[in-house]
């Protein structure tokens, strides 16, 4: 997919790597679909599987991460003149970790037995190479308003993704949703599915689906033209 | 001293950093193409490890007591120090390891099962000696794991399997049964 030409975002101050221009629909819609952090890019795996074994679990995670890339690009691009090069790395971690900080705060204060379910994974999110990805390649390079349209596709994007994950898990590893039981009584669960190996064999068969639906696709694009 | 041996084998197979903690997996599935490569940058990480385990523990005794709220952001910089000292290091007298792990190394900074280790060891109030082992065993279960699926990986390049399956959804379903042989650690030790 190529970005669309029409630059609805003003460019006065381009720099060399820069993505093009692009209206702000596409910076969002982007980290939804086309770079999907976990689909397609296969960034941030750590929290992907550790903590997808509850749809309650990933929901709350998918949304922390959102939270933390918003106003993570927000900062460094707000900061982006003022950052030397040299130092340019520390910075953003230190922007990125202010934030995971505010987050694990907020979550500990409002649902205090998610934050307890997730434990270090809501520090660790410091760590997810999607927040680090993106404020080098993308929010470094481009006006606030760009950095935090990009955040919220990409959070979006993560979000979504666990939750599919994490929905797949908690259906057929203990047979309910958000906690309610949907599955009724008969059914056995499937234990595999919550511990971590079933996390790994989940995200295979999702990207193995994938692989096929687009490997039909491009072969059905191809016999189309011949 | 049969809880630092039992903090030591725990890390390393049974609660195996990698395969059941699910840290670290960015260069698990990153660098795990080669086994030579693999192995390499899970030497590197076992020494970050332990000079991250040493330094978070004298920060807990000495600096955090009273600022917990510093605790991620503490962690984070002493890490990424760490990390620029230790590729300092590797570039002035391992010129050859540096040129093969080139961007990986700067990315050991982003890599979970560090700042993974700085917290459990918190929570679990481990001391210095303990965090040590602790680093140690961490350091060789990740090792372990990444030499485990660049092996498998190596054979996989050869395998005939469908063209969709060429990426990696297949290293994800090896990954998967790797982690299920080491389930069968669980429990050791609880009884």
């Amino acid at each position: 997919m190529t970005a669309p030409t029409a630059a609805v975002t003003k460019q006065d101050d381009w720099v060399p790597g820069a993505p093009p221009p692009a209206p702000l629909w596409f910076d969002v819609w982007r980290g939804i679909a086309a770079e999907n952090p976990v689909l397609v890019q296969m960034l941030g795996m750590c929290p992907t599987m550790a903590v997808t074994n509850t749809l309650a679990n990933g929901t709350a995670m998918g949304l922390a991460t959102l939270f933390v890339l918003v106003g993570s690009g927000l900062f460094v691009s707000l900061f982006r003149k003022h950052i030397a090069n040299e130092v340019r790395i520390t910075s953003y971690i230190l922007i990125i970790a202010t934030f995971v900080t505010l987050a694990d705060m907020i979550l500990a204060a409002t649902f205090p037995e998610i934050s307890k379910a997730l434990g270090p994974f809501i520090p660790l999110i410091v760590a997810n190479c999607l927040l680090l990805g993106r404020a080098e390649a993308f929010a470094a390079k481009v006006g606030p308003v760009r950095a935090v349209a990009d955040g919220l596709g990409m959070g979006l994007g993560f979000t979504f993704s666990l939750m599919a994950l994490s929905a797949l898990r908690e259906i057929l590893g203990s047979g309910s949703v958000f906690g309610i039981n949907i599955m009724g009584p008969r059914f056995e669960p499937w234990v595999f599915f919550v511990a971590p190996p079933g996390g790994f064999m989940a995200l295979g068969i999702l990207l193995l689906i994938k692989g096929w639906l687009m490997t039909r696709k491009a072969r059905r694009a191809a016999e189309a033209k011949v | 001293m049969s809880n630092l041996a039992w903090i030591f084998t725990s890390t390393l197979l049974v609660n195996n950093f990698t395969l059941v903690m699910f840290l670290g997996l960015c260069s698990f599935f990153g660098v795990t193409a080669k086994v030579e490569t693999a192995w390499r940058l899970g030497l590197a990480n076992t020494f970050v490890l332990l000079i991250t385990a040493v330094s978070a523990s004298f920060l807990n005794a000495y600096v955090l007591a009273k600022t917990p709220f510093l605790r991620t952001i503490a962690f984070i910089v002493v890490i990424a120090s760490a990390v620029q000292v230790v590729e300092m290091a590797v570039k002035k007298y391992f010129p050859v390891l540096f040129r093969q792990l080139g961007i990986y190394l700067p990315l050991i900074t982003t890599n979970c099962a560090i700042l993974g280790l700085a917290l459990f060891q918190t929570s679990r109030h481990y001391n210095w000696v303990e965090a040590i082992v602790f680093a140690i065993g961490a350091g060789l279960g990740l090792t372990l794991a990444l030499s485990l699926l660049a092996s498998i990986r190596e054979r996989l390049e050869v395998a005939d399997v469908p063209d969709f399956a060429r990426k990696m959804g297949l290293v994800l379903v090896a990954a998967s049964c790797l982690s299920m042989a080491f389930m069968g650690f669980a429990g050791m030790g609880s009884g």
